[in-house]
């Protein structure tokens, strides 16, 4: 058993949040402005962290690496946000959504969490609509929802499909504001490099400034991570360029277990990639699914002629096929792994053979183009720039990309890590999806973290700490400073003959052939001895251009990359410890005889927590066992 | 579709620092695949710079699909170049031919500083902003999302607005340097709604005076910002900014 603590509230579950409010120890208003908390990342969950926070009287210092608080990668979110408002009437309740998302998430994630996530989320709308976000809007003025994969609920709010963006510009409105009235001081182009623990307390960070390369100290009474996700180790991703590990990895080093790290995130429908240049991967919502029928010819033969000559009988609409109840809308795990097998058969599209239609030709047969174009407009021509190609006329090609990921940094209840006073929100942490997350959760998480959760449990830490002021002059950070500086120093002086981009693109062909899509064994052990070894070249042979005192670019990805460097060992070890299928986590030796994941729920329904040890050493594995006393464990079945 | 590897002569901007004195420095690049993006260009640049012990050429991106607002070159002396609606980032290759010019500069204003080689400082952007760019309500003390219906004509013109990603290509191409578009999107987008009406005065001449303030020209309607937005935002926007502002002084905040 571990002995880390989720501390959990008692209780029935649709009470826990209540009795967590109703006992927490408060923080008298006039103290409120003595603690400084340290919000890092000005996403959905760092800019709704922030600016609440300061509203309760809290001075908050906010930290980003884009030169706007508004550029955070949650900007990009297309498709939605879940809620349990039922406005369609359709039968939900803060009770579906709960038992969807743990359901979704394939038993794996910590039924306490979600329920409150499910719980906040009405919340979360009300918000966001007296902020001024423009949702989308049905002709009587009221709010229009729509289904989104996995879900045969109406539950997802949206604003076209720029949904992260409006979301985004109203927490930083909210940011705005509370940075006008002098509550909250903005750091932007700022990058965290170490967060500094005092007498085994979370008490600051070291940062420097991305324009002038100097280092900065700030300390404060906690630290909040809203980081986001670590996609790209995986190089090619749909996740921002800036997305990193770097805070949440070194919070690890400092003690912070990390949760699931193999727990990956595989989106179904992206731009398939185009040619060894290409620097990201781009997401075409998967609302796309609602209305496109995806498929592959049936014969080999008709992969390379145009699809419109193909014949309907030709065509193998596999998802509606071998999913007859969810069709197309099957979870996003297994919308992938069934386009990888088709493609792995020798079925796959376009120049590569790596890709699928998503063919709208049906729908727009049924409910003519206009309606097609409102829904996804922009998305289309999006598409349509990117490719060349128009999808109203010919089907969209698509592939599965590294989206998301469900592993981060583990948390209790409070969304605080194992070191006090650190706590991880948004993305960054591993809580509230299991092995897969459903569509449209991650926005209502990011939000419900940081406008609804954190304002109390980072009150309730304070309330129950003595917190003595931390002065910067203290050696905790002087050796923190020392530490990150001597390190970018030593990427410069390296002075090798290989690129960063030319290591990270070699980590990113490890992780997705050997811990992507679907796993096994001996990939797995060669990937770990594989990863080790490009680390150790990277410390020798890597050529960083440029200066330590002026904007270098070039510099902050060798950085980031040398954490990548790290991190995907670990999610391979992890990938290779859990030796069941679930979720996104596919381990070849454990399939069903048609193929679908095998979760081992005996050995298995628990999070594992990763504990850093040294960096020749093996980290240790804690585990938190899951106990579900609210939903019965299933085989999830999409047929 | 043609594979055909394209050669570009490109002239980029370089700039060590703020007060270093800036030229251009002409690269020729013989690989341009037509798919690769602008940006991916620019990224084969830089490696070959990285391999040659060349210093790389900085330029912000992030998202690569056009919705960050982190990227934004002026390209043959258009922002975010020829093709309408489509950030820097989103633009590809397959729009130029073999042996084409290209020339790359930074977004160039009094009030967008150069910090270097491509990149500037949009900080007065976010001073706009902080000055009445949102609606003050506190969280958790909002009503039920359906207290206050809105028509979907009324939200879905709130939304155009609200579709401005903060890139500054507006400003880059105004001939005055003026940030009126960015300033109006926001002020339109919250003047429509009913959530925006309390404050609505307070925030038009705030945001205006700080737009002032920041050293951004005046608008004298020449309508180069609406042709060069990436996101299409109306220029009516700025009638309805300056409708607003002088009812807001009228009438008193
Ligand atoms: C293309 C795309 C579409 C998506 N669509 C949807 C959708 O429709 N619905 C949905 O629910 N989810 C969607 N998601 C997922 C969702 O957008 C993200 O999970 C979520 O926005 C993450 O928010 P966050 O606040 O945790 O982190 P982010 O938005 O990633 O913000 C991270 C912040 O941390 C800062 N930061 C990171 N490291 C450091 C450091 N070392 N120092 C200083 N600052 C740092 C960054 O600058 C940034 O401000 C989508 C994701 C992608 C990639
Ligand atoms: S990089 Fe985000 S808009 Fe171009």
């Amino acid at each position: 058993m571990s002995k880390f603590d989720a501390r959990i509230p008692a209780g029935p579950i649709s009470e826990k949040w209540t009795r967590f409010k109703q006992n927490m120890k408060l923080v008298n208003p006039a103290n409120k402005r003595k603690h400084t908390i340290i919000v890092v990342g000005t996403g959905l969950a760092g800019a709704a962290a922030a600016a609440s926070l300061a509203e309760l009287g809290y001075n908050v210092k906010a930290f980003c690496i884009q030169d706007s608080a508004r550029r955070a990668h949650s900007i990009a979110a297309q498709g939605g946000i879940n809620a349990a408002k039922n406005y369609a009437g359709d039968g939900d309740s803060i009770y579906r959504l709960f038992y969807d998302t743990v359901k979704g998430g394939d038993y794996r994630a910590r039924e306490a969490n979600v329920y409150r996530l499910a719980e906040t989320s009405v919340d979360i709308i009300d918000q966001c609509v007296a902020q001024g976000v423009p949702f989308a809007r049905e002709y009587g003025g009221l709010l229009d929802n729509r289904s989104f994969g996995g879900a045969q609920l109406s539950r997802t709010f949206y604003a076209r499909g720029q949904t992260g963006q409006q979301l985004l510009l109203g927490a930083y409105g909210a940011l705005n504001k509370t940075i006008n009235a002098g509550q909250v001081q903005m750091y932007a182009r700022h990058e965290i490099l170490d967060v500094v623990v005092i007498d085994g307390k979370a008490r600051g960070i070291i940062c420097r400034n991305l324009v002038t390369g100097e280092y900065e100290r700030h300390s404060g009474s906690a630290v909040l991570l809203c980081t986001g996700g670590y996609g790209n180790v995986f190089y090619l991703s749909t996740n921002a360029k800036n997305s990193n590990v770097t805070a949440a990895w070194k919070a690890y080093k400092k003690g912070a277990l990390f949760g699931n790290p193999c727990f990956t995130q595989i989106h179904p429908t992206c731009i398939p990639v185009s040619g060894d240049y290409q620097s990201k991967l781009t997401l075409m919502s998967e609302s796309l699914r609602n209305d496109g029928r995806v498929w592959v010819p049936k014969k080999k033969e008709d992969c390379q002629k145009h699809p419109n000559q193909i014949s309907e009988e030709d065509r193998d609409y596999f998802l509606e096929r071998r999913y007859p109840s969810f069709g197309n809308l099957v979870p996003r795990d297994v919308a992938s792994r069934n386009a990888k097998y088709v493609c792995d058969e020798g079925r796959g599209v376009g120049e590569t053979g790596l890709a699928v239609y998503l063919d709208f030709a049906d729908s727009i047969k049924r409910l003519g183009k206009h309606t097609i174009e409102e829904r996804y407009g922009n998305l289309f021509e999006m598409y349509e720039r990117i490719t060349g190609e128009n999808p109203y006329e010919v089907p969209m090609r698509i592939y599965p990309a590294v989206h998301y990921t469900m592993g981060g940094l583990w948390v209790d209840y409070s969304l605080m890590t194992t070191v006090p006073g650190l706590f991880a929100l948004g993305e960054a942490n591993f809580s509230d999806h299991g092995a897969n997350r459903l569509g449209a959760s991650a926005l209502m998480q990011g939000l419900a973290d940081g406008y609804f959760v954190a304002p109390y449990t980072v009150t309730d830490y304070i309330a129950s700490n003595p917190l003595e002021t931390i002065n910067e002059s203290h050696p905790a950070f002087d050796e923190a400073e020392k530490e990150s500086s001597e390190r970018i120093q030593k990427l410069l002086n390296i002075k090798g003959k290989k690129t960063v981009l030319e290591y990270h693109r070699e980590l990113g062909k490890i992780m997705w052939d050997q811990v992507g899509m679907s796993r096994n064994k001996v990939g797995l052990e060669q990937a770990i001895k594989d990863i080790q070894a490009l680390r150790e070249d990277f410390w020798k042979n890597v050529y960083v251009p440029g200066e330590a005192n002026t904007m270098n670019k070039s510099l902050e990805f060798a950085n980031r990359v040398a954490d990548f460097l790290e991190l995907g060992e670990l999610m391979a070890r992890d990938a290779l410890y859990r030796e069941e299928s679930c979720g996104g986590h596919f381990r070849e030796e454990y399939q069903t005889e048609d193929g679908e994941a095998l979760r081992n729920d005996e050995d298995y329904a628990y999070v594992s927590m990763w504990e850093y040890k040294g960096d020749h050493v093996e980290p240790d594995l804690h585990k938190e066992s899951l106990v579900f006393e609210n939903v019965k464990l299933t085989q999830r079945s999409y047929k | 579709m043609s594979h055909d590897n394209m050669t570009i002569h490109l002239r980029v901007w370089r700039q060590s620092g703020p007060n270093a004195k800036g030229n251009f420095e002409q690269y020729t690049l013989d690989t341009v695949n037509p798919h690769m993006s602008f940006l991916e260009m620019l990224d084969v640049l830089n490696e070959r710079l990285t391999k040659e012990g060349q210093v790389p050429v900085e330029f912000d991106h992030d998202c690569r699909e056009g919705i960050c607002g982190s990227c934004g070159v002026v390209i043959n002396g258009t922002a975010h170049g020829p093709q309408q609606r489509t950030a820097s980032c989103q633009l590809h290759m397959r729009h130029y031919k073999d042996g084409d010019a290209i020339t790359i500069e930074p977004w160039r204003a009094k009030a967008f500083p150069i910090v270097r080689d491509l990149v500037v400082d949009r900080t007065a952007f976010d001073r706009i902003q902080e000055a009445g760019g949102y609606v003050s309500v506190k969280t958790g003390s909002a009503p039920d999302a359906h207290a206050v219906p809105i028509g979907k004509e009324v939200a879905d013109e709130a939304f155009d607005y609200a579709a401005c990603i903060g890139c500054g290509a507006c400003v880059a191409a105004c001939p005055n340097a003026s940030a009126s578009l960015f300033t109006a999107a926001k002020i339109s987008q919250l003047a429509l709604l009913p959530q925006g009406q309390p404050e609505r005065k307070r925030r038009v001449v705030a945001m205006v005076d700080q737009m002032k303030v920041e050293g951004f020209g005046d608008c004298s309607n020449h309508g180069e910002c609406e042709a060069v937005c990436p996101k299409g935002i109306s220029i009516a926007g700025i009638a309805k900014m300056r409708r607003e502002y002088f009812k807001a002084i009228l009438t008193g905040k």
